[in-house]
């Protein structure tokens, strides 16, 4: 399996005032193609440090980061935002959608940024981002007539548009209620079994066991890495929720 | 990003807030309207004052006597006598730069015709004033070089004391009036010129020949002046040492003696004419130039609110791929779009409150292109130097922080 993120004895120091926080402090971490990892751990843990990281938004301290085989530790602010714009894909929790802007528009903003797409490719692929996410009814609309479900689609969708290595959800679902968990939950199943390799912040245990693999973090290490067992289907736990009649 | 991409994201940025675009656009408008206005009216003053000069002769010099110091008083320079038709002469035949000479007295008094009379000036010349002075004969014809040298009783009118003296649009060529009790034969009528810059009326007067108004009106020998043509604008300053040699070898003025004589030209006193509005000019545009300032500082204040605004769509946008560069970019191009737009609607607005202004004042206006490109260049600047700094905060953004923005 070829590892898609490969982390070895990563630390990242923060000076706050005159006092050092040690937000991680050595970490290995390796994420295959293919893999769902959920990353668990209380405030503070350091796994929004960790996903910052991987996320290419900031760099460590020390060790070594690959990223598709690209070592990104020593990357300038420029290098790194053209990784983020050809590897990544981000779902935030908060959707960050441009307002006033159609859904369509929303999902085409990365492929702006490589100016060398042409127009015409650039609609066709978020045409059929916006189709993979079961939003080809909505392209038009401008997200504050779409449900929050529908807008963390689009959000996904945004993330898909640029056939990232690996998507990265920071709490994606912490804005929404059970029922439309589930239903991202799903499409985020649906699109790992379709071969793309994800990484999930949460702090829900339900969540995370959607997924293949937990890592959990405790004050800047690795507490526990495990194989999901009894990995739970979105899809049949929607069905299995009762029917709200109100 | 690319530039179209750019545009196009600025384009919807400006859009999304409409009235808030507009008016950060107001300043802008309104300081490029009034820099194009202002600078309209006091070109168009300039203008009129060329003008005006321009038909008071054709690339003329005129020779006048200096002040003189006579025993220590100092004399009024009419009162000098040191001109005489002789240095008309050695003009007329040393200076090639000089292609038409003619001496001029002149004498007020009140001309008469039957029971009508009028307050007017004589001027007395020779067969070339008229083509010196830029007068036209409408009706008639011009002096002849023997009435001129013969004292003729002859004499050209202005339109005005035309007619005071035989009523409106009257033709009164062939008819006598009486100047101070003298009988001249009217031969001609002047083209109507209008007032000159000094609010003068240039058509209250009646050209006879200079002998006629030395010897019969004057008694005198001596001129008052020298009216000269140069060959042409260019040659003016040739002309004007070529005369200066002729007249200190006829006045027979030793090195050390000062010139008992000034000359000037039409240009230089076109330039001291104008010199007066163009510093009028200068302040005009420079007031108006002071709310374009303030206009660009609107802009600067207005995009530093909107990156404040849309941390979280930059932190978005760089999270996404978007580079530094391009955030400052994005940004700079929305401030630039803002002034030169707002250029272009001042520009046409400066346009018509011009020619608003001629209409109820009557002013002359005179609306210049190079300001409308001048304004456009400015604008683009002021786009540029008062988006820069807003911009560059923008770019500098840390994409964590920028999302996590409240």
């Amino acid at each position: 399996m070829k590892a898609i993120i490969d982390i070895s004895s990563l630390k990242k120091d923060y000076q706050v005032g005159e006092v050092t926080v040690h937000a991680l402090r050595g970490i290995d971490l390796s994420i295959y193609e293919g893999e769902f990892v959920a990353i668990m751990g209380a405030s503070g843990s350091g796994k929004s440090t960790m996903l910052n990281i991987i996320g290419c938004l900031d760099r460590p301290t020390e060790g070594t980061y690959h990223i598709d085989g690209v070592n990104v530790a020593d990357m300038s602010r420029n290098e790194r935002a053209m990784i983020r714009n050809r590897k990544i894909g981000f779902v935030f929790q908060s959707y960050n959608l441009l307002s006033r802007t159609s859904a369509l528009e929303n999902v085409e903003l990365p492929l702006m940024y490589n100016s060398r797409m042409k127009a015409r490719e650039r609609r066709e692929r978020a045409i059929n981002a916006m189709e993979a996410v079961g939003l080809a009814d909505r392209m038009g609309h401008m997200p504050n007539q779409l449900s929050g479900g529908q807008q963390q689609r689009v959000a996904i969708a945004r993330s898909l548009v640029n056939d990232p290595v690996v998507i990265l959800a920071d709490e994606a679902t912490g804005n929404l209620d059970t029922r439309t968990s589930y239903e991202i939950m799903s499409l985020f199943q649906e699109l790992n079994s379709k071969g793309k390799t994800i990484v999930f912040v949460t702090h829900e245990p339900d969540i995370a066991r959607c997924m293949t693999r937990s890592v959990v973090f405790r004050d800047g290490h690795i507490i526990r890495e495990e194989e999901v067992t009894n990995r739970l289907n979105a899809g049949e736990m929607l069905r299995a929720l009762p029917v709200e009649q109100d | 990003m690319n530039l179209g991409n750019l545009l196009k994201v600025a384009i919807n940025a400006l859009k999304r807030n409409k009235m808030r675009s507009f008016l950060t656009m107001l300043g802008i408008i309104i300081g490029v309207a009034s820099v194009i206005t202002m600078l309209a009216i006091g070109q168009g003053s300039k203008k009129s004052i060329q003008d005006q000069i321009a038909s008071m002769g054709s690339n003329m010099l005129f020779v006048m006597p200096a002040n003189m110091r006579m025993g220590g008083v100092q004399q009024g320079n009419s009162s000098s006598q040191r001109l005489t038709v002789n240095d008309v002469n050695a003009i007329k035949a040393d200076c090639d730069a000089v292609i038409a000479v003619s001496p001029e007295v002149r004498s007020s008094g009140q001309a008469v015709y039957g029971n009508s009379n009028w307050p007017t000036t004589i001027y007395g010349g020779n067969e070339q004033y008229l083509v010196i002075k830029s007068w036209t004969v409408v009706s008639g014809r011009n002096l002849t070089d023997s009435e001129a040298r013969g004292s003729a009783k002859v004499c050209l009118i202005g339109r005005t004391v035309a007619d005071e003296l035989f009523g409106e649009g009257v033709d009164p060529t062939g008819e006598t009036i009486r100047f101070k009790n003298i009988p001249f034969r009217i031969i001609g009528v002047l083209a109507e010129k209008g007032q000159n810059s000094f609010g003068q009326d240039q058509d209250d007067v009646l050209i006879a020949p200079y002998t006629t108004v030395q010897k019969r009106i004057l008694a005198q020998t001596h001129i008052q002046s020298i009216q000269m043509s140069a060959r042409s604008a260019e040659d003016s300053e040739l002309a004007e040492t070529q005369v200066e040699e002729a007249l200190r070898r006829t006045h027979k003025l030793r090195e050390s003696e000062d010139n008992d004589f000034e000359i000037r030209s039409q240009e230089e006193l076109a330039t001291t004419m104008t010199s007066v509005t163009e510093i009028l000019t200068i302040l005009l545009g420079a007031i108006a130039g002071i709310s374009l300032l303030v206009g660009g500082i609107g802009i600067m204040n207005i995009m530093y609110v909107s990156v404040t605004e849309r941390t979280r769509e930059i932190g978005l946008r760089m999270s996404i791929g978007g580079r530094s560069i391009d955030i400052l970019l994005q940004f700079l191009i929305e401030s630039i779009m803002l002034s030169v737009f707002g250029g272009l609607i001042g520009i046409m607005l400066g346009f018509g409150a011009s020619s608003i202004v001629e209409i109820l004042t009557s002013w002359p206006i005179s609306v210049m292109w190079s300001s409308a490109i001048l304004a456009f260049v400015v604008c683009t600047v002021i786009g540029i130097f008062f988006g820069w700094y807003p911009a560059r905060r923008a770019s500098e953004l840390d994409p964590i922080d920028a999302l996590r923005y409240e």
